[in-house]
This record gives C-alpha cells, structure tokens and sequence, in this order.
C-alpha cells in the first residue's frame, strides 16, 4: 500500500477510537484484510484524553481508564491482524466505478507525513469517526469573545495530553459528563470551580458523576438556569446566570459567578462530513446516517457504528455496537442477503431508533433514546396496530440510552411485515 | 444513628442507595449488587476514591503520562497524593502499568501509568 499499489482492501475503518478498533478486531479476526485509518498520531480517539477511570466494566470486565481502555483495544485488533495507519486524515471517501464483481469498490482518499496522499480502495467501508463537541457558537449566549472560553473536551486535551491548566476559577456551562469529568480534574489541579449551570431541571451526565465529581467538591449545580451572558473583554471575568421559570428566564433572581474560564458541555455532534459528501442519507434527530437492521447505510457496503452514527452514553456501549457491525460487514463481504427488512420508526415520548430496520430472521437490538423523564414507563413495539412487544422500565430520561433485545420469536409470531413502532408510556 | 442518602459509584448504573442504622451495623438498601452494599459502609466509615491524574514528561514535546492510583485512597490523602503525582519527575520512555510511586506514603497504595508514553 505504501508503494502507491492498487490492493484491494476488504475493510477500510475511518477512525481509530473504541468503535474503530473494536470493529476492527472482530473483521480481522475473521480474516478480512482490515486498515483502520486514525488522524492522530496513536490510536484511541478520544479515549486517550479521557484519562478518569470508569471505562471498560463492560467490554473488559474489568474497571479500566480511557488510556487503558485505547491501549488494550488497539493491542487486539493488532493482534487479529487488523492494521492502523495514525497520523493519516482521510480527505474523501467515494463510490468509485467500476466495480470488481459484486461489490462497488469504495474509494478512501487519504493524506499522512509518512506516505503523502495515497488512495485505498475497499470492497466495505465501517464510519466510525466519532463526535465532536457543540460549541458556544451552537447556544446564543451573548457578550464579549474574550479569551477563556473552551469546550470541555478541548480543557481535557489541554490538561491531560498538553499538560497545561487553563486559569483559576471556572464556570462549567452544561451537566453533560465530559463537563462534570472535568470539574473534578479542574479541582484536583487546584482550579477553583464556581458552578455547574444547566437549562434542564436535570442533569446531563450520569448520576455517578454528579456524586463524584460535583457533590465531593461542594460544586454547585444550577438546575434549570440559563447563562445569559459571558462578561469580560479580553478575558472572561463572569457569567450572567437567570433561573427560568416556564422557559423563560427569570432576570430579577439573576446573578453572577466571576470566573476567568467557561467550559461548555453542552452535547455532541457525530462527524459526518465524509459521510456527507459521499452520499451518505442522515437521519436529522441523531446527525448520524440512516441504518438498516445490518447498521449498513443508504450506499452499499458502507457501515456505520459508534457516535458517528448516535451519540452513546459509554464507551462499552460503543464497541459493542461496533463488534455488531464487525460482524454484518463479514456476512455482507460472505455473500449474505438481507431478506425482508422490516422497517422501525419512533413513535410516542421517543425521540429516535437505531437501526431503522430489523431483520425478522433474527434477534434485533435497537438503541433508543426517550423525549423526556419518565418513572415506571413502559416500552411498547406495535406493528400493524397490534402490540407486539412490551416492557416496563423503572426510570427513564434523555440522557440515558434505552438498549432493547427484541427475541426473532417476537417477530415470528407476529408474521407482520409492517413497521415497528417504538413508543414509550408513563405510569 | 445514621441515615444518608449516597449515589454508588462502582457503575454507571449510579444506584441511589440509603444508609441508616449505626456505623458499625448499617442498614442499606437500594442496592443492586454486593459492590454497592460496599461502596455505602466504605462511604460512611472511610470513603475512598480511585485518582487520576496526569505527569509531566522530561521532554516538553511528548505527551503527559496519565496515571491512576492502583486502589481507591482514602478521601483525606487525595491531596497529598496528587502533590506527589504533579512533583515526581517523569522519565520517558513509561509503560502502561509501570510505577510511578510506589507504597505512598507507607499506604501501600501505588501510582501507575496508565499509557505507554515513548
């Protein structure tokens, strides 16, 4: 490949981190020429700035770091054979013509300091590039530009790759995890923080992470306010904060928190870029592509896992979906046909399904996420009107993935071939 | 008599446990495994946490080398700690798993890294 030769390879993967890698591992496993393509200088994603334990409880059977959790994952798919080519950004990815026998061959435009730009061609192609963050430019928070305002994740870089402390007192915008991680690592380097504001009259991130990251260091949680304004002209010197009543803010209880440092944690966006361009259809609630039941996109043999293609909750979460796809590109690659698809669709209190097809000749999962809080919900599967499948859940939130295992006798009995509807009841 | 209310740490399942009762003979529930049971007793007799953090490297180019403590400290010696990890000198090239202190403090609590920096 290095010589500028035209091998075909059977699995290219854009994205080294925990879906990259773990799909890896399972494709070169089963004996596919496999190349994970990561843009970084080593392999992990962003798991190698995650350095806080809690990783791999699932996946590892063991309680591992984010660095723990790269390593270990890279090792294996190195050890099943699978290659990793870092420091390689992929330019553009495309269906070139013509094909070679069955499959349209993908073209994988790259670019490295070690092999300038080459071109990989693929009978299959796993997207698994992962997220970036929302920024201060995606909430309308008005004021200044001064210096001082960071993502949460670009302070995680800055702290634990660069080794640098961004200021003394800051003010996290946003309950996500990456935000509330972050409060503990700004306390235990001695930075002061100030407050957690979020809009929502809950928090974002796991209930673990208000506990040991926010309620160990007194750190306040702001619920249901909104950051009005972020002072400061050539740093940042407070934050306006107002309580919102009914949706609106409420700005004769508004108050401020000097600070000198803004994170915001405030979601995540799959990076679809490639994907666009490529031809790629996105489903417009999650930002990743449209799935079928093989978690294969609208193009043929071109996959999608990880939080390309949903955000996830954990990173376990993610390779497991990623082994899952691993294991439809090797069938897909083995010749199997996909047999009547039966369509999923969110219905009532749920705000999306992944994948947007199930394949009646086995079990499915579906990952899901719900509109809103829930106590003792109930999660129902209609199909043709009738109630197919139905399930209660104890606690149900936005920020929690729902992970559903539909049994194939489900869909036996049923004989239906009409959309699954997916909807969620209180009570 | 005690009676507190703690969210588990062990998993993200984050159970909401309740601890009443004295402190040599507490009552617990809310509980989905063993390991929460634990974590509430520890919580009220000696709360530990598991710490991280990151070293600086001899060579301002590379980057730093996390670590972790390699068992939970005991929550009154987190900040010692730390002032040990950020004031130990770190020579490259470090393996995942190798020392970066050992036996802290006479605590038998080790430092180890966490990524293999070359």
């Amino acid at each position: 490949m290095s010589d500028g030769s035209f091998d075909i390879i059977e699995v290219v993967i854009i994205g080294g981190g925990a879906a990259g890698l773990s799909a890896g591992r399972i494709t070169a496993a089963a004996g596919l020429t496999t190349a994970v393509i990561e843009r970084d200088s080593c392999a992990g994603g962003i798991l190698n700035q995650c350095i806080h334990n809690g990783f791999g409880l699932r996946y590892f059977r063991e309680e591992l770091t984010g660095p723990e959790y790269a390593e270990k994952a890279a090792e294996r798919a190195t050890e099943a054979g699978c290659r990793i080519f870092t420091d390689t950004t992929v330019l553009e990815l495309s269906v070139s013509e013509p094909g070679n026998g069955k499959y349209k061959l993908k073209k994988i435009l790259c670019c490295s300091p070690e092999y300038g730009v080459m071109e990989f061609f693929a009978k299959s192609v796993i997207l698994a590039m992962g997220s970036r963050e929302r920024s201060r430019g995606n909430l309308a928070i008005s004021g200044h530009r001064p210096a001082g305002v960071f993502t949460a994740g670009a302070v995680q870089r800055l702290m634990n790759i660069n080794g640098y402390v961004p200021g003394k007192e800051a003010v996290i915008i946003g309950s996500g995890d990456v935000g509330l991680i972050m409060a503990r690592r700004l306390s235990w380097a001695g930075v002061k923080v100030k407050g957690v504001v979020e809009i929502m009259p809950y928090p974002a991130g796991l209930p673990r992470n208000i506990a040991q990251c926010l309620e160990d260091f007194d750190i306040p949680l702001h619920l249901s306010c909104r950051t009005m304004r972020i002072n400061g002209r050539h740093r940042v010197e407070s934050v306006d904060i107002a309580p919102l009543e009914n949706g609106r803010p409420v700005l004769n209880r508004a108050f401020s928190l000097s600070c000198d440092t803004v994170l915001m944690s405030v979601g995540l966006i799959p990076e679809n870029e490639l994907s666009k361009k490529a031809g790629v259809a996105l489903n417009p609630v999650t930002g990743g592509p449209v799935v079928d039941s093989r978690l294969m996109t609208g193009i043929d043999g071109i996959f999608a896992c990880g939080n390309v293609l949903h955000i996830h909750d954990l990173a376990d979460y993610v390779s497991a979906e990623a082994e899952t796809a691993g294991k439809h590109v090797i069938e897909y690659l083995g010749g199997k046909v996909k047999r009547g698809e039966i369509k999923t669709l969110p219905g009532a209190a749920v705000r999306y399904v992944i994948p947007g097809g199930a394949d009646p000749a086995s079990d499915n999962t579906f990952y899901m996420r719900s509109a809103g809080v829930m106590e003792r919900a109930r999660i129902n599967i209609h199909q043709d009107g009738r109630l197919i499948y139905s399930r209660p859940l104890k606690y149900v939130k936005p920020a929690e993935m729902l992970k559903i295992e539909l049994p194939q006798a489900v869909l036996k009995e049923s004989h239906g071939s009409g959309v699954l509807e997916f909807s969620l009841l209180a009570g | 008599m005690i009676n507190e209310q703690r969210i588990c740490i062990g998993c993200p399942a984050g159970c909401r446990l309740r601890i009443s009762g004295e402190k040599n003979n507490l009552e617990i529930s809310g509980n989905r495994c063993a390991k929460g049971a634990e974590y509430a007793c520890n919580e009220i007799n000696d709360p530990r946490r598991t710490v991280t953090a990151a070293a600086l490297p001899d060579q301002p180019d590379r980057p730093c080398c996390p670590v972790k403590s390699d068992r939970p400290v005991p929550v009154a010696i987190i900040g010692r700690l730390l002032a040990g990890i950020y004031s130990t000198p770190v020579k490259l090239p470090v393996k995942r798993g190798e020392y970066l202190i050992r036996n802290f403090a006479g605590t038998d609590i080790n430092v180890i890294f966490t990524r293999t920096v070359n």
